[in-house]
């Protein structure tokens, strides 16, 4: 493309040639935007498996339904470590902007510790259940319960991932523009999740307990 | 040039040929229940309304291709002409008009044929419960006691209720002369009205696609006079196979192009029983006491169930 | 070790398959073996393999379109022949299990394999040049969509050799496609081959939609697009929305498959209707997918060929996006007999109705564009004009279907399948022959024959009605769909006469095949030198043939609607600009193939439950992704000296064909 400027350039400065036209917006920004879009495409995934949930929520087979197998206080230590990890995630983007090098990494690594957090949290209650008999292919409910939690989990996990080879690159290679637009859609992925979270806990959670 | 209009007209030659060899029997065309005949009117009539617009399409496309070729300089040419808001009028809006009566059409006919609304008739109906199998239709009399195998006969001029679930896949109900088809489903039970306006023999068959057998999953039904279907009743009453669950079971299993066959007396409640099978659809019991919850239907997970079997 | 998979897996008693296979594999021979015998794998490696080239992509997707074609056809003349002999009670050649697969394949392939490929190929090649931009926004993502589709397109080939394809329709629904009732391979086949093949038709259309918002030359407008362009952002709009439910459905079912849960099956509470739902909710936007490219290459053919504005550009936006957000509306008159009450049925029949009225202002633009033009008949506009005769009577039927009593005594029937192949042959098939046609010059550098053109359009018009109007009948009669036997005698004619139509659209691809040998073998008599051999009105033709891989030396002024037409009415056209300057291109890259290729590996092995061989290769996807992405490349340089030198040949061939024309008295518009 001719807009492409030279975005692995170190530091925020755009010591660019102004010999190539680039009438359009600098790639950094179009990779941002498209990533929106993807964002969008996951959004209507999480949408399917919402109406999944919606429909199967009470094919229990005679199992177990939802006030029967959620703990509150449990799952609220989950939502914390989340959101937190949110939190964190914006004081790092923060530093980003500052050019703070050590504080991207610093925040970044907290980050990762809520997020770990969160997933250890999820991984020991789909063990319990599971060992108690109440895995995913005991009932529609569950199997839907399993999905949708499941797969919001697999997200975050990947997204630990990426943030570990981030932390990685930006402790190497330092804050360049590649980076930058790296953390701020990895910036947007994790956000995101935490937003399908807040979902996942009002319509599975919250409503599966009252 | 003339390579444009000789293969279209050679197409349309094949279909008005279609059309003409009326020698043939178009079922569709020419139901035999009452149901069947308000939706060939419903078609007959919504594609007169088409042709409406369609025809004059379709004559415009070719002689404004005609008139308009390179090769005509006589005709009228206007390059930049690109615009015209009396047209797009015109273009949006009889449509439209056509839509919205099409439209009235559709919301009256839908609500009145809607498969689940029992017919309005004088004569007390007949039920018949349908089970698709795999690959065979089981049906069952539960007013008469009595069970058949890709057989039903009803009297004609009667509102014939069926009551449709599946023990297995998805198939779908349908007698093509007397009217429209309903999904069969396990752990379901649609419904489907029909009645035959004369006595007569027709073919039923399942019109989704079930599996290996599902070509063979034919039956037939025969309309009579009341009397005739009395007496098939008590010769059904007299023959010597009976539908206990045993016999149930190995009917079940996998079968293709299965013969007819009658049984003189069938399970009590047997519909429901195989509908019930699949318990998951409906929602189980209020809990109360976490990790309490016995797993009943046989599904023995683990050392914990079955401790407290919870009723 | 090898998980399901093992010599058994192999189809040797059947003789077709064998026969088929066998065939396969000395064509692939040959084809590879003349590879190296000419010596040019060094050549197809870095000029397409490695490609990131939206030309070189389009023109992949396009081979491989065809090629699918031809496979997709033969599950056809195999159905329409086993159709036809297997009436009044004979069992016909084909075993049924063998049947049953082909016609579940035939679906997926015409679909997913050919019509999506062959309408990406289009607006891979033409979508850039159209909006003056010199690439998509994400060109290594191009080229890992194309990787990705490659990966279904060999899962689902070696289905036919390796193991079974599913048995359900190209549908599959559950409880039929559920583990109890397909225990084979089949459809696991199906599941990950379009898995695959779809994340990558998502990507695709991530892609586009950035292309057009953010890449478009400065000075167009977004209303200003031309209509092609337009009616793939309504496409791509489509597929951002509706593939991630596929996703999703193809997700659960392969959880219900492999991980025993219940979210469709029949036992412990799952519920397949939601399947039903969630298929079409996916699967009506994908028609409309696959329709709105073809509308968008009628308008291109119609206005040019007669030398005319198009009527209406705007209702023409505007209809195709009323048509996009329409078609997410309808979904349910795919199963109007599932039972779901008269108010929601007639709801849904009432929104599938109003698609009608856009699509009918579409048809009448066209029709105000021809009116009081100069038409020259050539093979595009001959796919036009027959596609809309055609799709008017397809889709008259599709209104009448949508009418939920009518649907009661037709659905599934072979008026259902009249229906919808009337308007994807007579509408999408058509527009995308027309569009390869049409752009076939611009994408090689020389015209296709018009004569076996014209014999191909003649065949494939014909074979049409021959081959679905019976089957109209036939739905009438009470015929339902994916029987592969028949007792009725009355239905046996009309068999027949399908099965006539069905060896004339042979002989129409036929003819398509000679076209392509006979083009490239007359090639020299038929170059366009120019680059606007039909007097075009968009940017693409204002390009040499084929382009330079840069597209554009200097981004074009575009400041109204049909810019190249505006550029040549104000002798603004083939302007030499005072300076060049350097061009930023990104370089090619062998990712994508790589990560298509171990995903391949990946979907094998998930099919046949080989886990260790799935982990391995999934991990190695992302490992090899994240090596590509931290190289971070950032493209090269095209010196401007370099652009002069390619832009200065192209300008010197112009110069000689100008002289020669004024040498020469010839009327512009008759150049055809």
């Amino acid at each position: 493309m001719s807009n492409l400027v030279f975005d692995g350039a170190k530091g925020h400065d755009h010591g660019h040639d102004h010999e190539h036209d680039h009438g359009h917006h600098d790639a950094g920004e179009m990779k941002i935007y498209g990533f929106w879009i993807y964002l969008m495409t996951d959004c209507i995934l999480f949408a399917s498996i919402f109406a999944i949930y919606a429909v199967l929520v009470n094919n229990v087979a005679g199992g177990p339904a939802g006030h029967d197998i959620f703990e509150l206080p449990y799952v609220l230590g989950e939502t914390a470590c989340l959101l937190l990890s949110s939190i964190t995630y914006g004081f790092a983007m923060l530093a980003m902007h500052k050019g703070n090098k050590s504080g991207v990494l610093g925040w970044l690594f907290v980050t990762f510790l809520f997020g770990l957090g969160f997933i250890g949290m999820e991984v020991n209650e789909f063990h319990l259940l599971i060992s108690e008999g109440y895995g995913p292919n005991r009932s529609g409910f569950l199997s839907a319960f399993f999905t949708l939690v499941g797969t919001h989990g697999l997200h975050v996990t990947s997204g630990l991932i990426w943030m570990a080879i981030m932390m990685y690159q930006v402790s190497k290679h330092g804050l360049t523009n590649t980076n930058q637009t790296r953390l701020s859609m990895l910036s947007l992925f994790w956000h995101f999740l935490d937003v399908v979270w807040i979902c996942v806990f009002t319509v599975v959670y919250l409503m599966g307990t009252i | 040039m003339s390579k444009k209009r000789y293969p279209r007209f050679f197409g349309f030659l094949a279909l008005f040929s279609m059309l003409l060899l009326s020698g043939c029997d178009y079922t569709l065309l020419d139901p035999k229940g009452h149901v069947g005949i308000q939706e060939r009117d419903l078609i007959i009539t919504a594609t007169l309304l088409m042709l409406l617009v369609v025809v004059p399409v379709i004559f415009m496309t070719i002689i404004f291709a005609w008139k308009y070729r390179a090769t005509n300089k006589s005709a009228t040419y206007t390059p930049d002409w690109a615009h015209s808001t009396r047209i797009e009028l015109v273009v949006w809006l009889v449509p439209l008009a056509i839509i919205i009566v099409l439209g009235y059409v559709t919301y009256k006919s839908t609500h009145a044929l809607d498969p689940y609304r029992p017919l309005e008739s004088d004569v007390k109906p007949v039920t018949i419960e349908v089970v698709a199998l795999d690959w065979k239709w089981l049906f069952i009399y539960p007013e008469q006691g009595i069970a058949t195998v890709n057989k039903i006969v009803f009297p004609a001029n009667t509102p014939i209720n069926f009551r449709i679930t599946s023990d297995s896949v998805m198939n779908s109900f349908f007698i093509p002369a007397l009217g429209g088809q309903i999904y069969a489903m396990a752990g379901m039970q649609t419904k489907l009205h029909l009645i035959a306006n004369e006595n007569g023999e027709f073919d039923g068959i399942s019109a989704n696609y079930s599996g290996a057998g599902f070509t063979g999953m034919k039956f037939k039904a025969t309309a009579t006079s009341q009397a005739d279907f009395e007496a098939w009743v008590a010769d059904v009453k007299n023959s010597p196979k009976q539908l206990a669950t045993a016999e149930y079971s190995a009917l079940a299993k996998p079968s293709e192009r299965n013969p007819v066959e009658l049984y003189s007396s069938v399970t009590p409640n047997l519909f429901q029983i195989i509908i019930d099978k699949y318990e998951g659809m409906k929602p189980g019991k209020i809990v109360h006491e976490k990790k309490e919850v016995a797993g009943t239907e046989g599904m023995e997970m683990g050392k914990h169930s079955a401790a407290q079997a919870e009723e | 070790m090898f998980g399901k998979l093992s010599l058994d897996a192999v189809p040797f008693h059947e003789p077709i398959v064998m026969i088929t296979l066998a065939m396969i594999a000395i064509g692939g021979v040959a084809v590879l073996g003349l590879v190296t015998y000419f010596k040019k794998w060094t050549y197809l490696w870095t000029e397409w393999l490695t490609s990131v080239d939206h030309k070189k992509i389009g023109v992949m997707y396009i081979i491989i379109a065809m090629v699918m074609l031809l496979r997709g056809f033969s599950d056809a003349i195999m159905m329409r022949s086993q159709q036809a002999l297997a009436v009044e009670g004979s069992p016909g050649y084909l075993p049924p299990e063998h049947y049953d697969q082909i016609f579940t394949a035939h679906g997926v392939i015409m679909i997913i394999f050919m019509a999506m490929p062959f309408f990406t190929g289009l607006m891979n090649i033409v979508l850039p040049l159209q909006i003056g931009a010199r690439d998509v926004a994400f060109p290594f993502l191009n080229s890992l969509s194309l990787y990705l589709l490659i990966s279904g397109v060999v899962l689902i080939n070696v289905s036919l050799g390796v193991g079974e394809f599913a048995r359900t329709g190209w549908v599959a629904y559950p409880p039929l496609s559920e583990l109890g009732y397909s225990p084979g391979v089949g459809v696991d086949y199906y599941i990950w081959a379009l898995q695959l093949s779809g994340l990558g038709t998502t990507l695709t259309g991530v892609n586009f939609l950035v292309t057009v918002l953010k890449m478009r030359t400065p000075g167009m407008k977004l209303m200003d697009m031309p209509i092609f362009t337009w009616t793939c952002t309504w496409a791509n709009v489509l597929i951002v929305a509706s593939f991630p439910i596929l996703t999703g459905t193809l997700a659960f079912l392969t959880l219900d498959r492999y991980l025993d849960f219940h979210i469709f099956t029949n036992e412990l509470g799952g519920n397949p209707m939601m399947y039903v739902n969630l298929f079409w909710a996916w699967g009506h936007p994908e028609v409309y997918i696959l329709i709105l490219p073809a509308f968008g290459v009628f308008s291109e053919v119609i206005s040019t060929f007669t030398g005319k504005r198009l009527f209406g550009h705007h209702s023409m936006i505007y209809a195709s996006g009323a048509i996009s957000i329409l078609g997410f509306m309808v979904w349910l008159h795919h199963f109007f007999t599932m039972g779901s009450g008269a108010s929601v049925n007639a709801f849904f029949g009432l929104a599938t109705m109003l698609i009608s009225i856009p699509t009918g202002v579409k048809l009448f633009n066209w029709l105000f564009t021809i009116y009081q033009g100069r038409l020259r008949f050539t093979a595009p506009v001959l796919w036009t004009l027959g596609f809309m005769v055609t799709f008017s009577i397809g889709g008259m039927t599709g209104v009448l279907l949508a009418i939920p009593g009518a649907d009661f005594v037709l659905h599934n029937s072979l008026f259902v399948i009249a229906h919808f192949h009337n308007v994807i042959i007579g509408g999408a098939v058509f527009g995308y022959i027309a569009g390869f046609a049409f752009w076939f010059p611009k994408a090689f550098g020389f015209k296709l024959n018009e004569k076996w053109g014209k014999a191909a359009f003649g065949f494939w018009i014909s074979g049409f009605y021959v081959a679905f109007m019976p089957l109209y009948a036939l739905g009438f009669m009470g015929m339902t769909r994916r029987l592969n036997t028949t007792e009725n005698p009355e239905w046996t004619p009309y068999l027949y006469v399908a099965f006539v139509g069905a060896v004339l659209v042979a002989m129409g691809i036929a003819c398509q095949l000679i076209q392509i040998y006979v083009s490239i073998r007359d090639r020299e008599q038929n170059r366009d030198l120019t680059g606007d051999p039909w007097n075009g009105h968009t940017l693409e033709w204002s390009t040499s043939s084929p382009p330079p891989f840069y597209n554009f030396a200097e981004l074009p002024k575009a400041n109204e609607i049909d810019p190249f037409y505006a550029a040549k009415r104000d002798g603004e056209a083939y302007k030499v600009p005072a300076k060049y300057s350097d061009i930023h291109m990104p370089n090619n890259t062998a990712t994508g193939l790589v990560m298509g290729a171990l995903l391949t590996v990946f979907g094998f092995a998930m099919i046949w439950h080989i886990f260790w061989l799935a982990a391995v290769s999934l991990i190695g996807t992302i490992v090899y992704f994240v090596i590509h992405a931290a190289r971070d490349d950032q493209g090269f340089m095209v010196p401007a000296s370099e652009v002069a030198r390619i832009e200065g040949e192209q300008h010197a061939i112009l110069a000689k064909v100008r002289n020669d024309q004024t040498n020469t008295p010839v009327n512009k518009l008759e150049q055809a």
